[in-house]
């Protein structure tokens, strides 16, 4: 078993803390946004959708860009989050997690989406003759129905965030410890003359990471799946 | 317990127009034939739809009246709903779906209620399990269960049987008597099979192309050959109440009592004086101009022609009443008198010279009693 450097060790939790939190964080609104997008009739429905789809189709450096504008210390938006709440994003770790959580949210919304819209919409008109107003329903039948979708989503858009190079590095500099999450810190090896080792040992890192979340999300559907028609 | 309903509402090409008022408990078979406007005009009594105009009312609450701008929603009416396609949830036990409507309800049934209901439809086995684990019999019971364990003013029941075989269909039927005959719950019944509604039903809806034609008792009814949707069915007759007097002493017919005329079926295994239901299809019955002898048939009552009528294709329909008196031509229509109905060939009309008022007889080749088809020898 080779032993891992204080350097990577760094990188790797860092990656993991960064994706985590993102995730985490971005999961009730994309629960909500897919919720509104499958189920709901309403107006401005396609632009709610174009505009969860945006990070998917912009350049990452252009996400990063437009986040250093909108949530840069001297931007009115990132100087009334310092001023009010001490929040800082740029050159932090949060930075970091709140453009992993843009980029990767797509993923979760079309994700849980998707197993929305296959849930037998006669189950809703089953569970309202049975006395459960909308609030109820949501909680006793949309979540759990969604479980799979949610679960799904959540490990793609992990594994996304992973990956996340160019709207971290364009919003929140490339600082070790701090926002330098695994693709950076692989980045940088390569920039560095003799760094061809280091490179080669983070990126066998980070396959092995990505095989793990692979794997862990086959096990966690296996078990859904057998729960659903046990 | 009643409920009262006079909606019109457009869905498409179909202009609903419904307009019927049930008293009495019991079964009420909503019939008509596929795309009749059955299953919108449930879900509009139980408010997944709306209505264009109307007003309809559950057990004297009013839940939907357009003048006065009331719509109350679904989860509010206290219907029990059982789908066609039974809409057990997937991701819950039998017993958490059971209970699903129960613990919804300020207006729970009391435990030896709740019990009864699950120890008549038998399913304290299945308590465990989930939904993809039952068949589809065991599946529609549940979803009975959990509609009556939530304790409704009205049962909504949508071609319950339709998604089933013929054994299940056996299997689930006597649940639906049970229901007829101890609980003091309306029951609205949606089907287009004649054989469930005269196995089952009180009363009688009958819907054609949206419109609500008539509504009356089961017996008075399903005779009528002036409705489109039951004459000319395969399996249109006349249901008939008959009690059960005696049987022969080696047990094998039952003797039974309808309307002054004995009825011979084979043994029935139940006691006499029971009440029973009898279905016999217009094709099954012969006419004869004199009382035929050495034939198989046992059962041959004397009648009188009332009507006859032109069916589509090359058959009438002869409506025959009880009796050989005068009475029986003239008051066939108001005595309550039963009415038989035969279905034969224009051409065996014809050579008969059958006649309105004529007294002739009818050969009843088979009669099904309480959906149990007897032998066909009988």
């Amino acid at each position: 078993m080779i032993s891992l450097t204080p350097a990577e060790i760094e990188a790797l939790l860092l990656s993991l803390r960064i994706s985590g939190v993102a995730v985490a964080c971005a999961l009730p609104f994309a629960i909500l946004v897919a919720t509104a997008l499958a189920l709901g009739r309403f107006p401005g429905r396609f632009i709610l959708d174009a505009i969860v789809h945006l990070p998917l189709i912009l350049p990452p450096v252009v996400m990063g860009y437009l986040l250093l504008i909108g949530f840069g210390t001297r931007a009115p938006l990132g100087a009334w989050l310092y001023e009010t709440f001490d929040v800082r994003f740029v050159f932090s770790w949060t930075g970091a997690a709140l453009a992993s959580a843009i980029v990767s949210f797509p993923f979760q919304v079309r994700a849980i989406r998707l197993s929305l819209e296959n849930v037998n919409s006669g189950l809703y008109q089953a569970a309202e003759t049975l006395g459960a107003g909308p609030i109820d329903r949501f909680f006793s039948l949309t979540l759990p129905l969604a479980l799979p979708g949610i679960i799904a989503g959540a490990i793609t858009a992990f594994a996304a965030s992973l990956g996340e190079f160019g709207a971290i590095i364009t919003f929140v500099s490339n600082i070790p410890g701090e926002t330098r999450t695994l693709p950076l810190a692989i980045y940088t090896a390569i920039q560095t003359p003799g760094g061809e080792l280091a490179a080669a040992r983070l990126a066998a890192l980070s396959i092995g990471l990505a095989f793990g979340g692979l794997l862990l999300s086959e096990i966690a559907m296996r078990h859904i799946r057998k729960r659903a028609t046990a | 317990m009643s409920i009262h309903l006079s909606i019109r509402h457009k869905i498409g090409k179909l202009d609903l127009d419904a307009d019927f008022h049930i008293k009495e408990p019991g079964i009420t078979a909503l019939f008509g034939p596929s795309g009749s406007g059955k299953t919108s005009l449930i879900n509009i009594i139980a408010g997944l739809e709306r209505p264009d105009t109307g007003r309809i009312e559950i057990s004297e609450h009013v839940v939907f009246d357009h003048a006065r701008q009331i719509n109350l929603p679904t989860r509010h009416r206290r219907v029990g709903y059982v789908f066609q396609d039974a809409r057990l949830f997937p991701h819950k036990t039998v017993s958490e779906n059971l209970y699903f409507g129960a613990r919804r309800n300020a207006d729970k049934l009391n435990r030896e209620e709740q019990t009864a209901i699950l120890e008549m439809l038998g399913i304290s086995p299945l308590m465990g399990r989930r939904p993809a684990a039952l068949s589809g019999g065991e599946k529609q019971r549940v979803a009975l269960g959990r509609a009556l364990l939530a304790n409704p003013d009205i049962l909504l029941l949508d071609e319950p049987l339709s998604a089933l075989d013929h054994a299940r269909k056996q299997e689930i039927l006597p649940y639906f008597e049970w229901l007829r005959d101890h609980r003091r719950i309306p029951i609205l019944y949606v089907t287009h099979a004649i054989d469930e509604v005269a196995r089952l039903a009180d009363h009688l809806v009958v819907i054609d192309q949206g419109k609500t034609l008539a509504s009356g008792s089961v017996f008075d009814m399903l005779g009528r050959s002036d409705l489109p949707p039951l004459a000319g069915q395969f399996d249109a007759g006349t249901v008939l109440p008959a009690r059960i007097v005696s049987r022969d002493p080696k047990a094998e017919v039952s003797f039974l009592e309808c309307a002054g005329q004995r009825i011979v079926v084979p043994y029935l295994g139940r006691p006499a004086s029971h009440q029973v239901r009898l279905h016999i299809r217009a094709r099954d019955v012969m006419i004869a101009r004199t009382a035929p002898s050495g034939i198989s048939a046992n059962n041959i009552i004397p009648v009188t022609i009332t009507d006859i009528s032109d069916l589509d294709g090359d058959t009438v329909d002869i409506s025959l009443c009880f009796g050989h008196d005068a009475d029986a031509s003239l008051f066939a229509a108001t005595s309550g008198r039963p009415t038989l109905h035969a279905r034969i060939t224009r051409w065996s009309a014809g050579r008969l010279n059958l006649e309105r008022h004529q007294k002739v007889f009818a050969v009843i080749k088979s009669v099904t009693v309480d959906g149990q088809l007897s032998d066909h020898s009988l």
